[in-house]
């Protein structure tokens, strides 16, 4: 019994971990409809910028995470600005030529700035081990990481659903031409809800790297993740992908549990089966475009 | 960037200013060595080790031997086998070298092999480890070390020092199942048992389930072995997991606890018993002279890839000296086989029946050395041959 509390515990941790990472995916790809394959860069570049402060500068830890949202938002807005914007109507095919290009090099600027080894963060000691509760062995670090994802999933999902931004946003994916008939300045929402998502995936880098390990190769490691998330969640909203998260967390951690021979496929399996049932995703409507 | 020639040329001035002023090396009077090199890829660390190791001998030795001048053209080749042939290809044909070396990993080897062989020149194997690659061809030597070499070791001390049961986590590739296998043979035969058996993805985000199961399972040890880049992060979950604190210990071959990674990984690691062929805290003046000069040069410290590369070129010197300059290949071969020096590991020798290694194979344990994490030998396995071969 406490096994599989156990287990379902550190699935939640590492579907929450996925979430952060995937959601800004999930919104540049579902929402704006632009296939983003240097998503995993913007998480790379927030990872290491956390690793550098932390480790070479003696900031905190707790200080560093909210410069690694801020410094991937950064990077993202400039190159919304500069080079994304001018992809937004071409095909597909460049957009992915475009930025798979990007996040190679991204893999070579981070190799050659700061070598290829794998880099760790220094924790603090309080974020350590693990503690029992009722005999069910909770990581401390996991326990922090659902924390910070589950508060930041409420909050993203109260903008989207209360704010005016939240309205405006949606208006201008449902149909951007009305939306800007109606006076909503489609490019800023479009640049500010990218640059969130970019940053939202340097945090989720930087808290990733204790658990999946940092190097340069990160983002071509887990692009395959983060498409597997945006798929099988679809992208009407965030909810889709947050429910996508925390199966594919869940289910990757028991099957290597309980079989770790077949450990590596259970979450392709499970990615399969969920398109063959529902081929737009589970919460996927059928594309409007 | 990844074609760098004759890197030594600035120490080659300052060292032997005299011979090259007088005139510059003719091609006859020059010997070439192609190093195939992962530069790039998630291999690069060993690459790295390898091209600094080779640079620092030839600062120190000087760029001349046998009245040759040695010439080293790096490729690189990111580890996979299919760039490696290329680039042997090229050296061979264009180049016309004398010597291929390096070489990451198994595949790598091994795809050069059938080329070493067809231009019988020698293949100097300076990291890959599977124990089939000496026999691929005659014209391969190593000087690195074979999986089997330090899992056979490790399976018979841990049984004779009161290991009854082990769990295994091995990285499902080549290297991964001869380290498995070995372990477990030599394990077994002395009496232990294998409760729990795990081969984990080679690219494997997240060790937490696999560890959660070996620490339900309650071995006395886990037997790991994971590529070096892993072991970082393997260690830290084993921490985080508790296994240390339920008296759960780490054993295995020594890639796990890499000196190039070791200090980072935090004080978790302490006390992991591992054997290996090279600790940077090996105590012999060579060695601390070897490790500062490294230090010096390079930043950091030297790993057991940076060693091997170290006595790979010592090997091409060598067999220069001894051929008086010659490069015929089947001469060259010849004389590296049995040759016997001392090493910045300790004693090596090039078994000349195999043309494999044979070398000392040291049980340490991590501990805190003037604040760094070192891997301390405290038992020595002499002459260790490699026990893997298929023809006995």
């Amino acid at each position: 019994m406490t096994a599989i509390l156990t287990n379902l515990f550190d699935g939640v941790a590492y579907g929450m971990l996925l979430f952060v990472l995937a959601c800004g995916l999930a919104v540049t790809l579902g929402l704006m409809n632009f296939v983003n394959l240097a998503h995993g860069a913007f998480a790379m570049a927030g990872g290491y910028v956390c690793m550098v402060l932390v480790n070479r500068m003696g900031w905190p830890f707790f200080a560093a995470l909210p410069l690694a949202f801020v410094s991937s938002a950064a990077i993202g807005i400039a190159l919304e600005r500069t080079l994304y914007r001018h992809l937004y109507t071409r095909s597909h095919l460049d957009q992915v030529l475009f930025t798979i290009g990007l996040t190679f090099m991204s893999v070579a600027a981070v190799d050659y700035i700061q070598g290829s080894s794998r880099v760790f963060i220094n924790l603090p000691a309080a974020l350590q081990g693990q503690f029992d509760l009722f005999g069910v062995g909770i990581g401390r670090y996991r326990l922090m990481i659902i924390v910070i994802c589950g508060l930041l999933t409420i909050g993203l999902q109260m903008v989207l659903a209360k704010t005016r931004f939240g309205s405006r946003l949606r208006a201008a994916v449902d149909d951007p031409r009305a939306a800007s008939g109606l006076g909503i300045n489609v490019p800023q929402v479009f640049a500010f809800t990218f640059a969130f998502g970019c940053g939202l995936a340097g945090l989720g880098g930087a808290l990733s790297a204790e658990i999946l390990g940092l190097d340069p190769y990160f983002p071509l490691k887990f692009m395959i993740y983060f498409l597997i998330v945006v798929t099988v969640g679809g992208s009407s909203s965030i909810t889709g992908p947050f429910l996508a998260s925390l199966l594919l967390g869940i289910g990757d951690v028991a099957g290597k549990y309980y079989v770790p021979k077949m450990g590596p496929f259970v979450i392709y399996t499970m990615m399969i089966v969920i398109l063959i049932w529902r081929p737009n995703g589970l919460f996927g409507r059928t594309a409007a475009r | 960037m990844f074609e760098r020639r004759v890197f030594s040329r600035a120490a080659a001035v300052a060292a032997i200013a005299g011979l090259v002023a007088v005139a510059p090396a003719k091609a006859a009077d020059s010997v070439k060595v192609g190093l195939i090199l992962p530069m790039t890829g998630g291999q690069a660390s060993t690459g790295k080790q390898i091209e600094n190791a080779i640079k620092l001998y030839m600062q120190q030795k000087g760029d001349t031997v046998a009245g040759k001048k040695v010439e080293i053209i790096v490729k690189d080749d990111a580890a996979i086998p299919d760039k490696t042939k290329t680039a042997a290809q090229e050296l061979i044909v264009n180049d016309k070298v004398n010597f291929i070396a390096g070489f990451g990993v198994t595949p790598a080897a091994l795809a050069a092999a059938p080329l070493a062989t067809q231009a019988k020149i020698p293949e100097v194997v300076m990291a890959a480890g599977t124990s089939i690659i000496t026999e691929r061809s005659p014209y391969i030597v190593r000087t690195s070390f074979t999986l089997a070499q330090s899992s056979t070791i490790i399976g018979d001390w841990a049984v004779k020092n009161g290991i009854k049961k082990v769990a295994t986590l091995t990285s499902d590739y080549a290297p991964g199942n001869d380290a498995l296998n070995f372990f477990k043979q030599h394990f077994t035969a002395g009496g232990g048992e294998v409760v729990e058996e795990v081969k984990v993805p080679l690219q494997n985000p997240d060790f937490a389930p696999f560890l959660q199961r070996m620490k339900d399972a309650k071995p006395d040890a886990i037997f790991v072995f994971v590529p070096a880049g892993q072991g970082g992060n393997f260690m830290k979950q084993y921490a985080e997991r508790g296994l240390d604190k339920a008296g759960i210990k780490v054993i295995g071959p020594g890639d796990v606890t890499d000196d190039d990674l070791l200090n980072n990984m935090g004080d978790a690691v302490l006390g992991t018993v591992t054997a290996h062929l090279y600790s940077a805290a090996h105590p012999s003046q060579m060695n601390k002279d070897f490790v500062a000069a490294y230090k010096k040069a390079f930043g950091n410290r030297p790993g057991f890839m940076a060693v091997s590369g170290y006595d790979g070129i010592h090997l091409i010197y060598e067999a220069l000296k001894k051929t008086g300059g010659d490069t015929n290949g089947d001469n060259l071969i010849e004389a590296m086989k049995g040759q016997k020096w001392e090493s910045p590991r300790g004693p090596i020798s090039i078994d000349p029946e195999t043309r494999d290694i044979v070398q000392n194979i040291y049980i340490r344990k991590v501990e805190k050395v003037d604040g760094e994490l070192y891997n301390v030998e405290f038992a020595t396995f002499e002459a260790v041959k490699d026990l893997g071969k298929t023809k006995k």
